[in-house]
């Protein structure tokens, strides 16, 4: 039979594309950690870097992403959560929603380049901030919006709509409902989302170019208002700004971002996994 | 202490039950305001971003004529502003992304769609998201260290190319493209495919002449939001594909010539210009062009994602 074989052709056509979309994958990965892991030891992971950063450790870079993160979660969560809850329990079908779903998917395709020229010119220019750790995270913040509001929206949606209705029905008003009943059903999504989000965030460079990343600053930031180190711009700078870097310390730069971002991603696929398994719904 | 006991009513124990059920319906407005106003901040924040970007790049087009923006010279020291070279590398590696990452992405949506077994679903599903994750520098840098070397060895003159920037860029935007692609096969009516199946179709055939097609609205979409994704990379797009400002002469051989993108202009000469100095708003100004791009491109996306949305309502998908 042709049909058949073409059949079987097709199919093993595809495998093999699909296994070229998977192997680079794990390769790039199994290939940062054989790297880099030799550069990786309790000093390289808390000391300050040395010697024009040639020697010693990333620590003011790794606590700097620390930082930023932190900021960004401060600086997105009120709004991305109110946004969720107006697009999931209050907006109409109507052309004012429209718009704001227009805006979140605008928002999501914006360059990260351009959020950082937007924080530029609006926080450390416009509101004064100067480049500093306030600047970066409210950049960052912004940029976090779409996913953590879409992700935010999804499981304030996934709730059964009896959950509502039985408690509205008992004459509990909207706010309350969404308050003890939707929002603590539909917590682990949202925790999901924002740290997704987060994990993002930390990875992130050209938002921070201009608004927060220090080149090289081996003390802590003092307060809100200073500049900090950031890991994946110290990677930038290690591995084309400064000749003469061992390879070692760019691969353990590497792999310890790499490290951070994807545990927050783990640690997401896992409060997702779980939830699903404890629904009642 | 006598009589009936006091009835608690927390904060608000001082005061009567009505001006307490009166001041928490107050709060209450107060709350719903503040949900309506996040929501509708969103289209807010997208108007501050574009008039953030006019207020720092309106001076390089009040200042140069648009044809000299325009021109194919970008020589910032000697005053030469013109983006064209710049717009020819950003299209030129993401035309050359999406014609690695689009049957590489369409493929492996129909695979996990159609073909995969259940376990290899839920190791491959991951995996794309780890993909999904691992930050653009990171990428950048091996193909900095990694890949480049690679290239150069094939017999490209530098390793840093339009080729090594599309590689790189194409399985940046694989996720995007792949997971729009799968929801797309995935809201194709199970009777499509049943039907097909039941007349004696392959499964080959059933996906090629009756899936695809009627997924094909949704796969549109996801190659605009992988192209949108692909021309705003910055990190990567700077490390591997070499900053040169010039327009590649055409030629078998023009992928492997070096490029300048717009994205990786921004990020690369933001950091030496003095502020308020024409250098600076002309850079303001690509972020400009940028920012119009991928806004009609995702606008469109969004349209489409939302005609699509009714016809399914309708039941005409």
């Amino acid at each position: 039979m042709k049909r058949q074989q073409a059949n079987k052709l097709a199919v093993g056509i595809i495998s093999a594309v699909a296994a070229l979309v998977v192997i680079p994958i794990m390769l790039v990965i199994v290939f940062i950690i054989v790297r880099g892991i030799s550069a990786i030891s309790w000093e390289f992971l808390t000391a300050a870097p040395r010697q024009g950063m040639t020697e010693g450790g990333i620590m003011p870079a790794i606590l700097g992403t620390v930082i930023l993160t932190f900021g960004t979660f401060i600086a997105c969560i009120p709004l991305a959560i109110g946004a969720a809850i107006y697009l999931a329990e209050y907006a109409g079908d109507n052309r004012l929603t429209h718009w704001v779903r227009l805006a979140i998917v605008n928002l999501a395709g914006i360059p990260s380049i351009v959020y950082g020229l937007f924080g530029l010119g609006a926080f450390v220019l416009f509101l004064g901030l100067g480049t500093s750790i306030i600047a970066g995270s409210l950049t960052l913040g912004i940029m976090t919006l779409p996913v953590v509001i879409s992700t935010a929206e999804e499981a304030i949606l996934a709730v059964p709509q009896r959950f509502r209705t039985v408690s509205l029905s008992l004459g509990a008003t909207r706010w309350q409902t969404i308050r003890h009943q939707v929002l603590p059903q539909a917590l682990p999504g949202i925790i999901t989302g924002v740290i997704l989000g987060l994990s993002r965030a930390a990875g992130e460079t050209a938002p921070i170019l201009f608004t927060v990343a220090a080149f090289y600053l081996p003390q802590l930031p003092h307060s809100m208002l200073d500049q900090t180190m950031a890991l994946p711009y110290h990677l930038y700078v290690i591995s084309t700004q400064v000749p003469g870097m061992p390879l070692s310390i760019q691969y353990g730069t590497a792999l310890v971002l790499l490290l951070i971002v994807l545990s927050l991603t783990l640690v997401a696929t896992i409060v997702r996994t779980s939830m699903r398994r404890r629904r009642e719904w | 202490m006598s009589g009936t006991p006091k009835q608690d009513f927390g904060l608000f124990s001082n005061v009567l039950p009505s001006t307490r059920l009166r001041w928490k319906g107050r709060v209450e407005f107060v709350i719903e305001y503040l949900i309506r106003f996040a929501g509708l901040s969103t289209i807010l924040i997208v108007g501050l971003i574009f008039y953030f970007l006019l207020r720092e790049g309106t001076a390089a087009f009040l200042d140069i004529p648009l044809r000299q923006l325009f021109g194919n010279r970008w020589y910032p020291i000697e005053d030469f502003f013109g983006i064209w070279p710049l717009i020819v590398g950003s299209i030129l590696v993401t035309i050359g992304a999406v014609i690695i990452a689009l049957p590489l992405g369409l493929t492996t949506a129909i695979y996990l769609g159609e073909f995969a077994p259940q376990w290899q679903r839920e190791i491959l599903k991951p995996l794309i998201e780890v993909l999904a994750g691992i930050p653009s520098i990171v990428l950048g840098f091996l193909g900095w260290v990694a890949l480049a070397p690679i290239i150069q060895q094939m017999g490209a003159p530098t390793g840093l190319t339009i080729f090594t920037g599309s590689l790189i860029l194409a399985y940046m935007s694989l996720p995007t493209i792949i997971s729009i692609s799968e929801d797309a096969l995935y809201a194709v009516p199970k009777g499509f495919r049943d039907g097909a199946l039941a007349i004696g179709a392959t499964q080959w055939q059933t996906t090629w002449r009756v899936i695809l097609p009627a997924a094909r609205s949704g796969l549109v979409i996801a190659v605009m939001l992988g192209i949108g994704r692909a021309i705003g990379e910055t990190m990567a797009v700077m490390m591997v594909t070499g900053n040169a400002a010039n327009i590649p002469v055409l030629g078998p051989d023009m992928i492997f010539q070096p490029v300048r993108t717009m994205t990786a202009t921004i990020a690369a000469e933001m950091g030496e210009v003095a502020q308020g100095s024409l250098h600076y708003s002309v850079l303001f100004w690509i972020g400009i062009v940028l920012f119009v791009i991928t806004f009609g491109i995702n606008s469109l996306a969004g349209r489409l994602m939302g005609t699509q949305a009714g016809r399914r309502r309708k039941g005409q998908l």
